[in-house]
C-alpha cells in the first residue's frame, strides 16, 4: 500500500514520529477498533481514532441522541436530536476522514451477539455506562482472547485500565469481582459529570487503542489510573493477575456470558453516567 | 565519477513542509540499509530542514548537489532497517 501525496500530508504529523513512522501508520490504516457506546467516552475516542485513520471503526450504541447527551458527547450536534447515536457518530467519523470504513451496530450490547460483534476487531474499547456491560465486556474479551481497555467517569473522577490476554496482567473482573450492588453507585444522571472528564478519559482510551496497533510506548495493563479533575491529579494503582479470578483463572467459575440485571435508574443506554 | 549508485529518486519539489520530509523519510523506508536515494528538493526552508531531518533519524548525507536552478539533489545513504 503506498501513500498518496494527500495521505502523507493528512498523516505527516504521526510519520514524522519515530514511534509511528510509516510501518506504524499503516498499522493504523490496517487497523480496526470497536467503540461500545457512542456517548461521553466513545465520542472522543471514536473522532481520535478516525482523524488517526484507524481503518475500520465499529461503534455500537442502541440509543438515540438525547439534549443531555451533547453537554459532553461531543460527536453528535444539536442537529442530530433524535437521531441514532451511531448514524450520528458515522457521520462525523466520515466527515473527518474518507480513508475510515465505520460499521454500525444500532443494538444493544448482550450476552447473545457480543462474540459476533468483537470477534471482527483488533481492540476493542469499553465506553458504557452501566456495570452489566462492563462485566459483559470483560468476560467477553477474556473469552474470546480480545485486547481492551476499560474506562468509567463520574462527578470529577475518571479510570481506565487495559486488558490484554496470554500477559499475565490482570482483567476488570480481577480487580472489581462482580457489578455493585443496585443504587450502591449512582449513575451520572443522578450525580453528574464534568463534560470534559469524558474527553480527558476517552482520550486516553484512544491513546491505548493506538498504541495497541502500532505496537508504541507500554500499555496500561496491570495498572488501573485514575484522574482527580478538582485537584488535577493522577494516580497509578498497579493491580496484580487474580489467579482465582471466576473468568480469566486458573480455574474459571464463569463459563458463560452473563446478562446481569441493570440498575432501575440507570436505563440500559449509554448515556445516563457517561 | 560518482562513487555511489543511486538506487531510487524522491521528488519532495511539488509538497511543502513537513510533507517534504514525510515524502522523503517514505522513500527511505521502501530502501534496504545501504541503498542510496536522491531526494530532488526546491531551495530555501527544504534544503534547511529536509537534510537536517534525515541526519537525525541517522542516515547518512553523501552530497548536496546544487542543480543551478533553484533545485537541489541531496543523496543519501540508508542505515538501519
Amino acid at each position: 500500500m503506498a501513500f498518496t501525496n494527500e495521505q502523507l500530508e493528512r498523516y505527516s504529523r504521526h510519520i514524522i514520529l519515530n514511534e509511528i513512522g510509516v510501518k506504524g501508520q499503516k498499522k493504523l490504516l490496517n487497523g480496526s477498533v470497536l467503540i461500545i457506546g457512542a456517548g461521553g467516552l466513545g465520542s472522543p475516542a471514536a473522532l481520535y481514532l478516525a482523524a488517526a485513520g484507524v481503518g475500520h471503526i465499529g461503534i455500537a450504541d442502541a440509543d438515540v441522541v438525547d439534549l443531555s447527551n451533547l453537554q459532553r458527547q461531543v460527536i453528535h450536534g444539536t442537529a442530530d436530536l433524535n437521531k441514532p447515536k451511531v448514524e450520528s457518530a458515522r457521520e462525523s467519523m466520515e466527515a473527518i476522514n474518507p480513508d475510515v470504513k465505520v460499521t454500525t451496530y444500532h443494538d444493544f450490547i448482550a450476552s447473545d451477539n457480543i462474540m459476533d460483534i468483537i470477534k471482527d476487531y483488533d481492540f476493542i474499547l469499553d465506553g458504557t455506562d452501566n456495570f452489566p456491560a462492563k462485566f459483559l465486556i470483560n468476560d467477553a474479551c477474556v473469552m474470546a482472547k480480545k485486547p481492551f481497555c476499560h474506562a468509567g467517569i463520574l462527578r470529577f473522577g475518571g479510570q481506565l485500565m487495559t486488558y490484554v490476554p496470554d500477559a499475565n496482567v490482570p482483567c476488570y473482573r480481577c480487580v472489581f469481582k462482580n457489578p455493585p450492588p443496585k443504587d450502591a453507585v449512582p449513575t451520572c444522571k443522578q450525580a453528574g459529570v464534568i463534560g470534559a472528564m469524558a474527553g480527558i478519559i476517552g482520550c486516553l482510551q484512544a491513546m491505548e487503542a493506538i498504541k495497541y496497533l502500532t505496537g508504541a510506548g507500554e500499555l496500561l495493563t496491570g495498572t488501573l489510573l485514575t484522574y482527580d479533575g478538582l485537584k488535577n491529579e493522577f494516580r497509578r494503582v498497579k493491580l496484580p493477575k487474580d489467579d482465582h479470578c471466576a473468568v480469566c483463572g486458573e480455574e474459571p467459575t464463569i463459563t458463560e456470558l452473563i446478562d446481569y440485571e441493570q440498575a432501575e435508574c440507570s436505563g440500559i443506554s449509554s448515556d445516563d453516567y457517561k | 565519477m560518482a562513487d555511489y549508485q543511486i538506487t531510487d529518486r524522491v521528488d519532495i519539489t511539488d509538497v511543502v513542509c513537513p510533507v517534504t520530509f514525510v515524502k522523503a523519510k517514505v522513500a527511505l523506508e521502501e530502501l534496504d540499509e545501504g541503498d542510496i536515494l536522491s531526494v530532488h528538493m526546491n531551495d530555501g526552508e527544504p534544503v534547511q530542514n529536509v537534510p537536517r531531518s534525515i541526519k537525525e533519524e541517522g542516515h547518512q548525507i553523501l552530497k548536496l548537489e546544487d542543480n543551478g536552478d533553484g533545485t537541489y539533489d541531496l543523496i543519501v545513504r540508508k542505515v538501519g532497517e
